[in-house]
């Protein structure tokens, strides 16, 4: 039967906000990554990578994680943001990175957009198929258009204003990861909010029993929509960091492999927690990294196994191992 | 006075079987209207309908005078219709306070808030609260669904729906799977109902359906067979014929 003492409404929001405050070790992994602006000025370049791979991959993890579409074409938003910012820069048409930036990630968004009434619909294999087939017809679109992109030899002449009219990107990464750093700590916090939102909570629902959340009136195909979306923002914003900070862009943004490796890189990492993303990008740099030292040729190999391992032993059983140091309390 | 819910000529074939067949059903404002019929009647098939969980072959769905055979199953629940399962349909990993959130959020128009913490409007978690107290599962609702016992799953089941406030209310087999000494929190929970909620429900025991049903619609071979007050429908023998099988009815 009922409980003796009835919890009060006031009871219910503190429970609620308690489980959406940061956690210690939330905390930690950001001030670790502010503390690589200083300590690690070497490894700057790579670490800018590390970032916009995370990025990417936070993307991803917003529709796979969060509202259950699984894609293997989100490289159509990640390429297009690059092509949109490379453009841009070349073209003049807005000089000041971050502006050129925010515009990128608007096109992308309005690509997502477009595109999100093709996954509404159907199985888990019917979108990641029709995602391929999106990414699949971009490159060829960027390949055919070469005049404007530069086709197979890449979209050359793109140089990158100074950051804020001030601060000039450097060979040594330094701005660059800076930059990119800030960029995702931003994002992050506004997917963090938007997650732990009732729109956040309406996406896990649909997640769960699609059926059900329609029937206590949650507008379903509307939530996908916005949430495909805004992570096709994310990634457009992902890719036109890449172009930003290396000046140059090339059909390879749009590639199979680039969609592959980022689901790899959840898989690493995990899905739903946010934090998948970001681990799983730093696992996956540091062992391609690593394991490319070691066998030039056959990293692959290595990758592949831990790819197996992961998904036989159990992802739970590994990301939680990595992941529950983050994960909020369920 | 207009009807709660009423269809005409409503049919659903799925390829050649057809499901549905040539259903005028009108269910009165305020009705405790129970839907009968032995199994692969079409009763859930109907309610599916419904609720535009399935679109109709053929046919038109009025809710309180209005056409909403062509509406969302979620525009559906905003205009007052909300239904429970026969099997729980429920969010496994949600607790059951996220769940009512949901359908209390939604309702009031907050559902779709990107900005602020799930649970910061104190006037929602009062509602919220309110619903969890008289489905009595205020002590588990920080639990997790999937860890709680069918009787309070099945409670959630229905509180689920009240949640959405409805004015018309499906009840897919209420009582379905509950031990018989549980029976009483769900079946209280039904009928403490205000007056102003219609209820259409498909029951299969006979007890509750007679003891709670004002008004019973027999649905056989996806057809209507026939409609009355709950003694009429008793004393009928092509009833008692159906329920007892086919061949009763063709002799």
């Amino acid at each position: 039967m009922s409980a003796g003492a009835a919890p009060p409404a006031t009871a219910v929001a503190d429970y609620m906000a308690q489980r959406a405050r940061w956690r210690p070790l939330e905390i930690a992994f950001w001030g670790a990554a502010v503390a690589s602006l200083f300590l690690l000025p070497g490894k700057h370049l790579i670490l800018a990578e590390i970032a916009v791979l995370g990025l990417f991959a936070l993307s991803l993890d917003l529709i796979l994680g969060y509202a259950g579409i699984i894609s293997l074409g989100h490289a159509a938003f990640f390429g297009f943001g690059a092509y949109v910012a490379g453009l841009i820069a070349k073209h003049h048409v807005i000089d000041e990175p971050v502006l050129a930036l925010l515009a990128s990630g608007l096109a992308a968004a309005a690509l997502g957009f477009a595109t999100s009434f093709l996954v509404l619909r159907g199985s888990d294999l019917t979108r990641l198929m029709v995602t391929l087939g999106v990414a699949l017809m971009l490159r060829e679109v960027a390949n055919r258009f070469a005049d404007i992109t530069g086709g197979a030899d890449g979209l050359q002449g793109v140089s990158t204003a100074p950051l804020l009219g001030r601060f000039a990107f450097d060979i040594t990464g330094h701005v660059a990861y800076a930059y990119v750093l800030a960029v995702l700590f931003l994002l992050f916090v506004a997917a963090r909010r938007l997650v732990h939102s009732p729109f956040g909570l309406s996406l896990r629902s649909i997640k769960g029993n699609t059926l059900r959340a329609s029937a206590i009136g949650i507008p379903v195909n509307a939530r996908l929509v916005a949430i495909y979306t805004v992570a096709a923002c994310y990634a457009g914003i992902a890719g036109a960091l890449l172009t930003q900070t290396t000046s140059f862009c090339s059909l390879d943004v749009f590639s199979f492999d680039r969609s592959a490796d980022l689901l790899l890189v959840l898989i690493i990492g995990g899905t739903g927690y946010l934090y998948g993303g970001l681990v799983g990008a730093i696992g996956f740099k540091l062992m391609q990294d690593w394991l490319a030292s070691l066998t030039p040729q056959y990293w692959q190999f290595w990758i592949g196994l831990l790819l197996v391992a992961i998904v036989l032993i159990g992802r739970e059983r590994v990301a939680a191992r990595l992941g529950g140091l983050f994960r909020r309390g369920r | 006075m207009t009807l709660a819910l009423e269809t005409t000529g409503l049919h659903k074939n799925f390829g050649g079987i057809s499901a549905c067949t040539n259903v005028s059903l009108r269910v009165e404002r305020g009705a405790r209207h129970a839907l009968i019929g032995p199994n692969g009647a079409g009763k859930t098939t109907l309610i599916n309908l419904l609720t535009g969980v399935l679109a109709p072959s053929a046919g038109r769905i009025l809710l309180e005078g209005e056409d909403i055979t062509g509406a969302t199953p979620h525009r559906r629940v905003r205009r007052g219709l909300a239904r429970t399962f026969q099997i729980n349909q429920l969010f496994a990993e949600f607790t059951p306070l996220e769940s009512i959130g949901l359908a209390v959020s939604e309702r009031l128009g907050h559902g779709g808030d990107w900005w602020r913490v799930a649970g910061s409007r104190l006037s929602l978690d009062a509602d919220i609260v309110g619903v969890l107290e008289r489905f009595h599962l205020a002590d588990v609702m920080y639990e997790r669904v999937a860890t709680l016992p069918y009787g309070k799953q099945r409670l959630l089941e229905i509180a689920l729906a009240i949640a959405c406030r409805p004015r018309v209310l499906l009840l897919d087999e209420p009582a379905a799977g509950v031990p018989e000494e549980e029976r009483h929190e769900i079946l209280s929970a039904v009928a403490s109902l205000p007056r102003e909620v219609t209820v259409l429900f498909i029951e299969h025991d006979m007890d509750l359906v007679f003891s709670f049903a004002e008004r019973i619609s027999v649905l056989v071979n996806g057809a209507l067979f026939t409609e009355g007050a709950p003694d009429e429908v008793a004393r009928d023998p092509r009833v008692k014929a159906v329920y007892l099988g086919e061949e009763a009815v063709d002799a």
